[in-house]
């Protein structure tokens, strides 16, 4: 697979990895929503963590992904572009922008589609946890229980 | 980048040409240039006599008298007049029996053999393919236990392309030869590398390719025994006649003694290359599974050829690996197959879990790697799994206890 160079930079030098504590941890931390999504069986699995300040902004990111090297290099890409955004604002990222930025080959644009996925669920989980309104409501990030 | 080093461990997909047979077939593009076809002057005459000669060493290779050497184009060609070409002769006339007969082959073949089959199947054949056990071997009992009334041809290869694991081969011709069942084993991967006899083994047709070893590509040789029993093929080829008129087509002569030189060498040199590799191939995978935890070495302990490894490692994906490793050229997978998504069929055949078929190399060691070359690619897959083992969330749940597969995974 010949990769564009920016792909190739994210997949050597990847941002934002790791975790904010083990899984039973994240669990109990109300100001950390996390997206697993994909599949192993499927060829990746991204896992992705938002630590959120009480303003409703991500304060911090953090991914860990199992998959080729585009499916890291979108992750590693998703993270820096949600740091320091809204929810709602994080939520609005789209795939494409992804597929634009790395210039992801066409049977790599099912990795942006995940790392989308990853976003989308781990803001979900936060306002899960914290008994948010999950639409763009008004109110989303109004009354964070955590703090 | 420092893509400085670039080591070769792919040598099951192909080997670079030897220095000697290069040397060999250089007269035959030039001075010596002529159609074996021509009868009439020395030009003909002198091609002719290359290609007997070439004839000659194949069939020093393998057992066989010359006369039942047919020169091909490689193994996919090889395979398809094989197994297409006894099809069509020996079908059972529908007397009594529905289908046109019944063939035997397995699931984790080449797939110049499965797709040969899967068209006769489309053609009224019936086709039973085998289930490998973990081990990768198919054994003679195995087979037996396919046999019907109506078998008239068994296709199994020598050696497996991915897993290097060895089939039965002599066991499985004795049942075939036993029961007049005609066997053809595609032995691209074995053929030069490890002691062949095709009267011993009860071979009735066996392919090679010349770039497996260390031959040209685009040629390669089927052996058609002609004798206890004379065994015909329907040609896939017609025109001119030639090769008895199994194979027509102006001979590939600068191929053909290419091919014929590749093989004397192998034959002369196979035993100690092949102890040699053997010794490679085992500090490889002990350097790499001695240093990491959840790796495994695929296909049977012992029953593997001597320069085939194939390693999965638990928790990393195949196509990072390959980039994390990129100054080895390994393939994940087979050659064909590694271009799509797809985890190995032949490592999914033998029931290894898809997170592991999803993350394994076959790295095939040849005639000019070097220790140097081995520890140097052991130290560079275990810094590049334990890299690639920080970022996967898959080996954190591990580490924490969590079974795999009993977590939801979100499908998309
Ligand atoms: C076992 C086996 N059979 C057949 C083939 C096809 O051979 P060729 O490239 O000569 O057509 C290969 C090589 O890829 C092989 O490994």
């Amino acid at each position: 697979m010949a990769y564009g160079p920016k792909i190739i930079e994210h997949y050597e030098n990847p941002r934002n990895v790791g975790t904010f504590g083990t899984q039973k941890e994240i669990k109990e931390r109300k100001d950390i929503g996390v997206g697993l999504v994909g599949a192993p069986e499927c060829g990746d699995v991204m896992q992705l963590q938002l630590k959120v300040n009480e303003k409703g902004v991500i304060e911090d990111a953090r991914f860990k992904t199992f998959g080729c090297g585009s499916a890291i290099a979108s992750s590693s890409l998703a993270t820096e572009w949600i740091k320091g955004r809204t929810l709602d604002e994080a939520e609005a990222l789209k795939n494409t922008q992804i597929v634009e930025e790395l210039s992801l080959p066409p049977v790599k644009i099912h990795c942006s589609v995940l790392a989308e996925d990853a976003v989308r669920a781990a803001i979900a989980d936060y306002r899960r946890k914290n008994g948010l309104e999950a639409p763009a409501g008004q109110d989303a990030h109004a009354a964070p229980a955590h703090g | 980048m420092s893509a400085t080093r670039s080591i070769y461990m792919d040598h099951a997909a192909t080997t670079p040409c030897d220095p000697r047979v290069v040397e060999a077939m250089l007269p035959y593009f030039t001075e010596k240039f002529g159609n074996p076809g021509s009868r009439n002057h020395r030009f003909g005459w002198e091609a002719e006599e290359a290609v007997d000669e070439a004839r000659e060493k194949v069939a020093a290779l393998l057992g066989a008298d010359p006369k039942e050497i047919i020169f091909t184009s490689g193994s996919t060609e090889g395979n398809n007049l094989a197994i297409k070409g006894a099809a069509s002769i020996y079908e059972r006339a529908p007397a009594g029996s529905a289908g046109r007969g019944h063939i035997i082959t397995a699931t984790h073949e080449h797939k110049a053999t499965l797709d040969p089959c899967k068209r006769l199947q489309k053609e009224g054949f019936d086709v039973t393919f085998l289930e490998p056990p973990r081990d990768g071997v198919i054994t003679a009992e195995m087979v037996r236990g396919a046999m019907r009334e109506d078998t008239i041809l068994v296709s199994i290869m020598w050696a497996n392309n991915e897993i290097g694991t060895i089939n039965e081969v002599p066991e499985i011709g004795a049942l075939c030869h036993d029961r007049g069942v005609i066997f053809h084993t595609d032995a691209t991967q074995w053929a030069g590398k490890m002691p062949t006899d095709v009267e011993e083994a009860k071979v009735d047709l066996l392919t090679l390719s010349g770039h497996k070893l260390y031959g040209p590509k685009g040629v390669g040789a089927l052996y058609v025994r002609r004798r206890k029993p004379r065994v015909r093929l329907q040609a896939m080829i017609d025109g001119g006649g030639q090769e008895r008129g199994f194979r027509s087509g102006t001979l590939n002569v600068t191929g053909i003694v290419g091919l014929g030189k590749a093989c004397e060498i192998a034959a002369a040199e196979m035993g100690a290359d092949g102890a040699r590799l053997l010794a490679l191939r085992r500090r490889l995978e002990q350097g790499v599974t001695s240093r990491l935890e959840v790796t495994q070495v695929n296909g049977h302990a012992e029953r593997r050829l001597p320069h085939i490894a194939n390693i999965s490692f638990g928790f990393v994906e195949g196509e990072s690996l390959m980039m994390a490793v990129k100054e080895i050229a390994c393939s994940s997978g087979s050659a064909c197959t590694s271009a799509s998504l797809e985890p190995s069929y032949v490592l999914k055949a033998l029931g290894v879990g898809d997170e592991l078929a999803h993350s394994s190399l076959r790295l095939s060691l040849g005639r000019w790697t070097t220790e140097a070359d081995v520890d140097f690619a052991v130290e560079k897959i275990v810094t590049s799994v334990l890299k690639l083992r920080e970022l996967s969330p898959l080996y954190d749940m591990y580490k924490e206890g969590i079974d795999l597969s009993k977590v939801e995974w979100a499908h998309h």
